[in-house]
């Protein structure tokens, strides 16, 4: 026992051995509700982010050095793991983008009530599911169409 | 409502103890004020309309040759518009990524670490993304 406050997990079973409590609330036992998982994919998202800038400059020093690397880049972006991770990248950018704005409604000390949290993280998640459609039909279309 | 109303009346009453000086300077227990979080909003908002261009930038680009590319950056508009998502991209990052660190890095002397190397990290990446733009804005079409 490292922690003091662990004295308060340690309590006696039915055949009085020594165990510790489980604590509560614990993610391995309570349904997650939607708010966490939403705050949790904020963070995440942003993470993601944060390795999908690499490509983005990967891509610009390509496009600056010349048109081999550029064609490099754009090969590797066409790849099967190119596209699966354009395709993370862009729904993590439109979850962070949408997520992000609530946050700065939140910070008005708008939209904080109770009953409207769960159905406003829902329509986030829609939003996001939408726009990342969106950009993909009109990217499909664009180069496939040309 | 009745609430809230009379948590507020109750608000007004609060007597404040700092001097004016010391909450102008907004160094609270962190000894740090309130930089990180404002800063951490001031990038977010400027990134809400440089996101929205640079996706619609992006698609209208889908499949361009370089030469196409690096036209587009020449126009200055387009390269100031780079640079300042570059700009609030990397800055944005940096912040974020420091509050994950200081979450979930106890130790303190690894945290720091971590901190001190994200910045390095985007600082650097940054750098490299402004010199790009800048090297194709600059050259001849």
């Amino acid at each position: 026992m490292n922690d003091i406050r662990d004295a308060l997990l340690v309590a006696r079973n039915t055949e009085a051995k020594l165990v510790r409590r489980p604590v509560s609330p614990h993610i391995g036992i309570y349904r997650w509700p939607i708010t966490m998982v939403a705050s949790i994919l904020n963070r995440a998202t942003g993470i993601a982010l944060s390795v999908g800038s690499l490509l983005l400059v990967w891509w610009l020093v390509a496009a600056a050095a010349g048109p081999q690397a550029f064609a490099r880049v754009q090969a590797f972006i066409a790849s099967p793991v190119g596209l699966l991770l354009l395709l993370g990248w862009t729904a993590s950018l439109f979850y962070h983008f949408f997520g992000g704005i609530r946050h700065l409604v939140w910070d008005t000390g708008r939209g904080l009530a109770k009953p409207s949290l769960n159905p406003m993280t829902w329509v986030i998640l829609g939003l996001t599911a939408l726009a990342t459609a969106g950009v993909w039909v009109a990217g499909y279309m664009t180069v496939v169409g040309a | 409502m009745g609430a809230g109303q009379n948590t507020k009346a109750k608000a007004e009453q609060v007597t404040i103890m700092r001097s004016q000086l010391g909450r102008v300077r907004g160094a609270g227990s962190a000894h740090a004020g309130s930089h990180h979080w404002k800063a951490e909003r001031v990038t977010a908002i400027a990134l809400v309309p440089l996101t929205v261009w640079f996706v619609i930038a992006v698609l209208s680009h889908l499949g361009a040759e370089q030469q196409a590319i690096a036209a587009w950056v020449a126009q200055p508009l387009n390269a100031a518009l780079l640079l300042a998502l570059i700009a609030m991209n990397f800055h944005h990052m940096h912040l974020g990524l420091q509050v994950v660190w200081e979450d979930y890095i106890h130790n303190i002397p690894r945290r720091e670490a971590a901190i001190l190397a994200t910045r390095g990290a985007c600082l650097l990446l940054g750098l490299l993304a402004v010199v790009a733009v800048l090297k194709l804005a600059a050259a001849a079409h």
